[in-house]
């Protein structure tokens, strides 16, 4: 590298800093400082109106999985937390699930409109994406409560005579995930369907393929990022829910964020709710190591 | 009967899933909608159209104080957010690569990743010992949040334009002894005004929608739209959240209509 070279890199590294910095110092302060304290939190021991005593313990973890037996002192496992946690990581692989299974035919759609219409129905799948999440959940109770849009439907077509407890279950939060989260499995899943060269198709048909071995042995392996990212795109956010489990779930159905809270706003435990909450953030950095490695191989399809 | 072509990229059933799901997607929202202009003071039995909740909304001193935090607020972040977001892509874009220049980009896409409700708790420890420590309850804490995880919103349209801008013009001006400043005033500036816009409402309409980081921050007697619909729950509902999404919707839609057409490639 010549001495040119070298002041030009020099110089466009210190104003790529200097510029930078108020962005970096504003999100230090409100975004990734403040995940220090929640680390340094889950080693303290739980003060007795909520909030911490500054002595270190290892309680908090502990507590994750295990309780303290009142009378004995003996470690068993936390029951209750186990339950939570099940329910929050089979609630979002069923919401993922739900939505590949409508957001894949959604996007395949999309991609196969002719190139005017294809704006048009992608808009309509980035309005959702982009409106309130509390109105969408909103919306989707205006459905599936007890006097809903849906119910009132069955009960007048004579489907159904009682109307369906859906309200305030497993079902109505894996509903409502399913139906807030959709645009994030559809988007990246068009994006992958549309670099897709359908003339490998064609190629599929002349060798004689049937509709059903194209799908499998041709699609489906060559959209596979597409797939991997939107997955991601929703278990990620699924297993963080909060507003939706607390809306539709009724207080009772608890996923991992409502229960971070309650450590914290019932005043409870807040090591404890600053270690699952680091928990929850390691499980989604992971997830999203894997969904940047999809992503990368997604755009070298030689890769 | 005329013959039906064999059409390549048909798969059989696909097409009605993807209607069905349009249908499925829009109805929730079309009976949202419709109970907002009920003139019954049910979300379940139509009895009439009416106008009356929008002008209830209209008239509740804790709707329109609700209203106007939120206002203040997502406009105070989205000029922040935007600012500093707008240096941060002139910085890590069409220059030559730095050491440091991915941690730049992942920090700043960092509220992306995080879940909210982790940064929500930790925001409400912090921002608990500052109000203990400093006596100051204001809104300052709720602006401060907000502009932080609105960076990365205001940041990718804005990175996206320049991406697309190359430096030619910038490199003539020089020639013409400009001054950086100048350089920047005259021709980056107007070049990159549609990236920076677009960035600005999202950046608004990010601000506006958010609801966990919120209800954890606020002090007392603080709700925003979002936080106040929320408070509403434990009440029965009425029609008035009905018109309140309502009006928060229309808005949300025209602010993206616009979003759209600022950012469209040009043909």
């Amino acid at each position: 590298m010549s001495a040119a070279e070298d002041r030009l890199t020099r110089q466009s590294a210190r104003n790529g800093w200097l510029l930078s910095a108020p962005a970096l110092v504003l999100l230090m302060v409100a975004a990734i400082g403040p995940l220090v304290i929640i680390i340094i939190y889950s080693f303290l021991t739980p003060g007795q109106y909520g909030n911490v005593v500054w002595d270190f313990s290892l309680d908090g973890w502990v507590s994750i999985l295990f309780t303290r037996d009142i009378f004995d002192g003996t470690l068993g496992l936390a029951d209750a937390h186990l339950t939570i946690f099940w329910r929050s990581v089979s609630l979002s692989i069923m919401t993922t699930v739900v939505a590949f299974a409508l957001g894949f035919p959604t996007a395949w759609f999309i991609a196969t409109r002719p190139a005017r219409q294809r704006a048009m129905w992608l808009f309509l799948i980035t309005i959702p994406f982009w409106t309130n999440l509390l109105i969408r959940t909103f919306a989707i109770m205006e459905v599936i409560r007890a006097e809903g849009v849906l119910n009132t439907a069955l009960l007048w077509a004579g489907i159904i005579e009682t109307p369906l407890a859906i309200i305030y279950t497993d079902v109505a939060v894996l509903i409502g995930m399913a139906y807030v989260y959709l645009p994030l499995m559809v988007l990246p899943l068009f994006a992958a369907i549309d670099r897709f060269d359908m003339r490998l198709l064609e190629a599929g048909y002349d060798l004689y393929a049937s509709r059903w071995q194209v799908l499998r042995r041709v699609i489906l392996p060559i959209v596979k990022p597409g797939i991997v990212a939107g997955s991601i795109l929703v278990f990620i956010p699924s297993l963080g829910a909060y507003v939706t489990p607390r809306v539709l779930g009724g207080g009772k159905n608890m996923m991992i964020g409502n229960f971070i809270e309650l450590q914290f706003l019932a005043g409870r435990n807040w090591p404890l709710g600053a270690a699952l909450s680091v928990t929850l953030l390691v499980i989604v950095t992971a997830a999203l190591l894997i969904y940047v490695r999809a992503a990368n191989r997604g755009s070298n399809p030689h890769g | 009967m005329a013959e039906r072509r064999f059409e390549i990229s048909r798969i059989p059933g696909f097409a009605t899933v993807a209607v069905a799901t349009f249908v499925m997607l829009y109805l929730p929202i079309a009976a949202l909608v419709t109970y907002s202009f009920n003139a019954g003071n049910s979300v379940a039995v139509w009895e009439g159209f009416s106008l009356h909740w929008y002008q209830d909304a209209w008239n509740n001193q804790a709707v329109k104080d609700a209203t106007a935090r939120s206002l203040i607020i997502a406009v105070c972040a989205a000029v922040i957010s935007t600012t500093v977001a707008t240096l941060a892509a002139m910085g890590t874009t069409r220059r030559a690569r730095f050491r440091g220049d991915t941690f730049i980009y992942v920090a700043i896409n960092q509220p992306l990743m995080v879940p909210e409700i982790v940064t929500a708790v930790a925001l409400m420890i912090l921002f608990g010992m500052v109000k203990e420590a400093t006596g100051y309850q204001g809104l300052g804490y709720l602006i401060l949040a907000h502009s932080a995880f609105c960076i990365p919103f205001a940041y990718l349209p804005i990175r996206a334009r320049l991406e697309g801008m190359d430096l030619s013009l910038e490199t003539a001006a020089g020639d013409l002894y400009a001054t950086p400043w100048q350089t920047f005033r005259h021709v980056t500036l107007p070049l990159l005004g549609p990236g920076i816009l677009a960035g600005a409402m999202l950046a608004f309409v990010i601000s506006l929608d958010d609801v966990i980081i919120t209800e954890f921050v606020k002090s007392g007697g603080q709700d925003t739209l979002p936080t106040y619909m929320l408070g509403q729950l434990r009440r029965t509902m009425t029609p008035e959240v009905n018109a309140i999404s309502t009006a928060l919707l229309a808005l949300t839609v025209v602010l993206l209509t616009i979003f759209f057409l600022l950012t469209r490639k040009r043909e």
